[in-house]
């Protein structure tokens, strides 16, 4: 699957879709193929305020639990209800219709800080490696 | 050894296969200085004939020939012989907790069929496969409303089993939850102008069990109004599960923790019985315990498996909704099949003697000059009587005409000097009820 | 799948639904005996707390009905009737059925934990002569056999370890667990109102003392070891971690799951651990049922003894003994009553029926588990290569390189007539195979194993599809478990359950 271009990504497999001073926020499609099928996500409410670097959520697998962590900090202002009964869009669009939650920016020049889509790239290919060796 | 299936041959040539001369070098990687240099001292060994033997010798010692008023959240019920020719099929009481489910489809059916029972039961909508008991369940209930409301305060009725409330601190010790008692009524039942004092937003459960321990039934709707106002939840604790067989379920509960010792578990001294606790589906991630759901194989058939199991501590870890891994399984089973056997018309007809026996027993005790019931709400098998002299005194003599008398409450509520819990179930013989109010009596019109 | 598979081969086998299907109004199994007292009236008696109509959905079926149902039901189960469970960690010996005639008695299975205490005077013997018995295989103090299982006796270990600290003025913030730890371990330690710390371990799984000197602070009350650890190997260095522990005030807590490897040998109380929890369903034979019941009692040095839970056993001047429902110092209770007694009982009849000699169990294990790594390596990867004790472990390695995981190889293992072993643990082995055979295992079961596993280990190599695909041959194939956490049903309804084609 491609890595859209003007998004940002983190080391914890997450991604960022800046739109003016809200950005939606997602998992790679990396992290869903390493979870497997996705049965179940845990999201903040609207409303709540979510810390760089800090966890916000967690996606659940049957036989795991993996923690979200914000790439960057701001207040919730819509949360993904599609997932409640959908859970497999992480699996299937994790780019796209799987994205977990939108928040305003409290700092936007956090983003500047993530990778972009080479660097990120480049990042899993070296874990992928790492994996294997 | 008869349990050790070695020949002294081939443990020589296993010793040989793996390339050690005797079984000391597979020991090697514990330090000398620890290793035992002689046998333990421990009594046996003991032939099957012996054994049986030692424990029969222990049996006698105990309280063979007495009939009992005891209960007080452990009740004898009438078992099926069937219940344990089940359970004692190798294939239910050897085999592994279900983490394989091509290989274990018949434990795991058997714990769906056992939720839905305890659902059917409880009013609730789902149920997990067992705690190890009511007074852990009743506890991990609490723990649970903490987790759902975010709030630390608990209101306990003072009427709950006195050892529920002793786990139940242990407990809450650790974990900065604030346990407040609340008192009872003239009627026995909870204290409801003290309850709503005591409430406030601050409140994540209020505790009631019904029949509580005195005996009556708690009216729950204005217990759960009152504490869902104020955002609280209701855990309602049932330690005489044969109650649901005529009494309203506590359907209007959020959350029930039940004992399910009185659905074809003997006494056996306090242990191993089996806790279950039941709630709303949408509670169901906060739910400890193992659960089972319904699934579909590859090629379509219908079957089981261990489900939601991200919740639970080999997952979750430090995270877990509980550390519950062993649960009672084969506890769970053996109610299961009691329930089956006694069926819908069974438990109903069970609870239905246990009501008239009840009935019975306070009549024929009221009889008794200075004897009265105290608390006057309705009661299933279970009742208090004031006597007009102490508890214990009474038993004594009851004793000596092998008659275990009731549960003196005294010992757990200190203002209740004279009272005593009566327990008469439908395995009490009315000629010993008889007996119990005759005796009853006499002890009475012992001079001090 | 014919003749190199000797251990299991197919067999027609009853189907069965749920017996919620079965129900017809008017079918009853068992009956009660007539009442002989006046039938009370329900509605005059409970006003509105009568029920009045029956169960809705509750069974009605015939005895036959019954016996037939849970009957077929069991014989889709494997279990150790059956054949070995070669699951490191959980000691699946044989139950020996003594031990359920004896707890079956009338004298033990009929007496009420209120009853007078001087018609219980059998029952406390046989709890006294537990205690003793586990006392002297310990090598501890003091012990409590209130706990239900393993997990409830780490956290009574825990809360005795806290109690201590508190009388001592601080209770300290965290306890060290090591990665190998079983997830009831740091589940506990939070109960017990403790921060985790991990501790890895070191390149040969074992503790790292290097790494322990550094983290052991005063904030830390305990460390929780497993002995032998969840690799099956024995922590030599434990006298020293021991002292470590002690040196800044701290406690040493073994989760006593591994006992099988030590009855008998060596006793943790020598080693230096304050305080251990034991598995009766794993080390002394009780049935594991399913899933339980178990009983997890907890033994300790004298420091700790202070505060044990009540009630608590105690002999009184006239040789009487009694149980003490009061203690000044005690954590309080852990559960109502005594403990699961008949649990208990099990475990004593299993000990009696050993005596001295218990330390050839421990032998034979620990002979059963080197034999079969013996034959087994080069077949599978040894990820450490340190003696193994009661159970070893491998790792899926090799066969990763044909893309076959160790669930596959466990899935397969059901073709071969065997439970599978520990896939999911320890976490500090990828793709791990945890094997643990115990000493109730025949020369001839193991080598069926050994069979069973070198003939995977071909198939992996050789035909992946086979054992990737596995199991081939039980009554269902493998379940959609992803189906089963997303859209959960988890009681029968009427009418509404039936999905795909019922059995």
């Amino acid at each position: 699957m491609a890595y859209p271009a003007n998004y940002r990504y983190t080391k914890e497999h997450e991604w960022v879709d800046v739109k003016g001073d809200v950005a939606a926020i997602g998992i790679t499609d990396y992290a869903q193929h390493e979870l497997g099928d996705v049965v179940f996500v845990e999201l903040p409410k609207v409303g709540a305020k979510i810390e760089a670097g800090k966890t916000f959520g967690t996606v659940e697998s049957v036989k795991a639990v993996s923690d979200i962590y914000a790439p960057a900090s701001g207040e919730v202002v819509e949360a993904n209800g599609d997932l409640q009964n959908t859970p497999e869009k992480i699996n299937s669009d994790p780019h796209g219709a799987g994205w977990l939650i939108k928040i305003r920016l409290a700092n936007p020049a956090e983003i500047k800080a993530l990778m972009d889509t080479a660097a990120y790239e480049a990042y899993i290919a070296s874990q992928s490696k790492e994996a294997s060796a | 050894m008869r349990y050790l299936p070695k020949s002294p041959a081939e443990r020589q040539d296993m010793l040989a296969a793996i390339g050690v001369k005797s079984i000391d070098e597979l020991f090697s990687s514990i330090p000398e200085r620890f290793r035992l240099r002689e046998a333990l001292h421990l009594p046996g060994p003991l032939s099957e004939t012996e054994v049986i033997d030692f424990f029969k010798a222990r049996a006698a010692e105990n309280s063979g020939g007495y009939s009992s008023f005891l209960g007080a959240g452990v009740y004898n019920h009438h078992r099926s012989v069937v219940t344990d020719a089940i359970i004692q099929r190798g294939e239910f009481l050897t085999s592994y907790t279900p983490y394989q489910a091509e290989i274990a489809q018949g434990t795991l059916q058997a714990i769906f069929e056992f939720q839905t029972l305890m659902c059917q039961l409880t009013g609730q909508e789902v149920a997990n496969a067992s705690m190890y008991d009511g007074s852990t369940a009743t506890t991990e209930a609490v723990l649970m409303a903490e987790r759902l409301t975010g709030r630390r305060r608990i209101l306990v009725a003072r009427s709950l089993h006195p050892e529920y409330r002793d786990v139940l601190k242990t407990y809450a010790k650790n974990s900065g939850l604030q346990v407040e008692e609340i008192g009872y009524g003239a009627a026995g039942t909870l204290d409801q102008k003290a309850l709503q004092a005591a409430l406030k937003d601050d409140v994540a459960a209020v505790v009631v069990q019904s029949p509580n321990f005195f005996g009556v039934i708690e009216p729950l709707t204005p217990l759960a109004d009152a504490a869902h106002s104020s955002g609280a939840l209701l855990v309602t604790a049932i330690t005489e599960g044969v109650s649901l067989g005529l009494v309203h379920p506590p359907a209007e509960a959020d959350i029930v923790a039940m004992e399910a010792q009185s659905f074809g578990l003997a006494p056996s001294f306090g242990g191993p019985f089996a806790g279950v606790i039941a709630s709303r589906d949408k509670f169901v991630r906060q739910m400890p315990g193992r659960l089972t759901g319904q699934t579909t194989d590859s090629e379509g058939r219908r079957g089981f498996v261990l489900t939601l199991a991200t919740r639970e501590q080999h997952i979750r870890r430090e995270k877990a909704t509980s550390n519950i891994c062993t649960n009672q399984a084969l506890c769970a089973l053996a109610a299961t099949v009691h329930l089956t056997l006694l069926g819908k018309e069974g438990l109903r007809e069970m609870a239905h003697q246990n009501l008239s026996k009840a009935q019975f027993a306070l009549a024929e005790l009221e009889k008794v000059p200075g004897v009265r019931r105290a608390f006057d709400a309705p009661f299933f098998n279970e009742f208090t009587l004031q006597l007009p002299r102490s508890v214990k005194l009474v038993n004594a003599y009851l004793l000596r005409e092998k008659i275990i008398g009731p549960f003196v409450l005294g010992t757990a509520y200190p203002e209740l000097t004279k009272h005593a819990l009566v327990c008469v179930t439908e395995t009490t013989p009315r000629a010993e009820i008889e007996r119990f109010a005759a005796a009853l009596r006499k002890a009475l019109e012992q001079t001090v | 799948m014919t003749d190199k598979i000797k251990k299991a081969s197919h067999h027609p086998n009853q189907n069965e639904g749920l017996i919620f299907e079965k129900s017809s109004p008017g079918k009853r199994a068992f009956e009660l005996p007539p009442l002989d007292v006046p039938l009370a009236d329900p509605s005059k008696a409970l006003g509105a707390s009568h029920r009045h109509k029956g169960i809705e959905g509750f069974p009605e079926v015939s005895e036959i009905e019954v016996i037939r149902h849970f009957t077929r039901l069991s014989t889709w189960n494997y279990a150790i009737d059956l054949g070995m469970y070669p699951l490191g960690s959980c000691t699946m010996k044989y139950n020996p059925r003594v031990n359920e005639f004896v707890a079956r008695l009338d004298g033990i299975a009929t007496e009420h934990p209120y009853q007078p205490q001087e018609l219980s005077q059998g029952c406390f013997k046989i709890l006294r002569l537990l205690e003793q018995c586990l006392l002297e295989i310990t090598g501890m103090d003091s012990v409590t056999l209130q706990p239900a299982a393993g997990a409830q006796g780490e956290l009574t270990g825990l809360l005795l370890i806290r109690a201590y600290h508190e009388k001592n003025g601080n209770p300290r913030k965290k306890v060290l667990i090591p990665d190998s730890a079983h997830g009831t371990n740091p589940a506990t330690a939070v109960i017990a109102g403790y921060e985790v710390e991990n501790i890895k371990s070191e390149s040969h799984g074992q503790i790292d003392v290097a790494k322990l000197r550094d983290l052991v602070t005063p904030d830390v009350a305990a460390l929780m070891i497993t002995n032998p650890s969840t690799l099956g190997i024995f922590e030599e260095r434990i006298p020293e971690i021991a002292e470590i522990l002690h040196a800044k005030g701290a406690l040493l807590y073994m989760d006593g799951a591994n006992m099988n490897a030590l009855t008998g040998i060596t006793r943790p109380g020598d080693l230096g651990v304050d305080v251990m929890h034991l598995n009766l369903h794993k080390t002394f034979s009780t049935p594991h049922g399913g899933g339980g019941p178990g009983a997890g009692p907890v033994a300790m040095k004298k420091i700790l003894e202070p505060f044990r839970p009540v009630p608590i056993l105690v002999e009184k001047e006239n040789g009487r003994l009694a149980l003490e429902q009061v203690r000044p110092d005690s954590i309080g209770r852990v559960k109502a009553f005594n403990g699961n007694f008949g649990v208990l009982v099990r475990a004593l009849a299993y000990i009696l029926a050993y005596g001295p000699g218990v330390r050839q169990a421990t032998e034979d294990a620990v002979l059963n588990a080197n034999y079969i790594r013996k034959h087994l390596e080069g077949a599978f990867d040894l990820p450490y290569s340190l003696p193994s004790m009661h159970e070893v472990v491998f790792s899926d390695a090799l066969q990763k390189k044909n893309g076959v995981n160790t669930m596959d190889i466990a899935k397969r293992l059901i073709d071969y007539g065997f439970h599978p072993y520990t896939t999911a643990f320890p976490l500090i082995v990828p793709g791990a195979l945890m094997i643990e055979p115990t000493e109730s295992e025949s020369r001839e079961e193991c080598d069926l194993f050994i069979d069973a596993m070198r003939s995977i280990a071909n198939e992996a190599a050789t035909t992946p599809e086979l054992v990737k695909t596995a199991p081939h041959t039980t009554r269902v194939r493998r379940l959609d478990e992803v189906g089963a956490a997303r859209k959960p049903i988890l009681r029968w309804k009427p009418q509404a359950s039936r999905t795909g084609a019922a059995d």
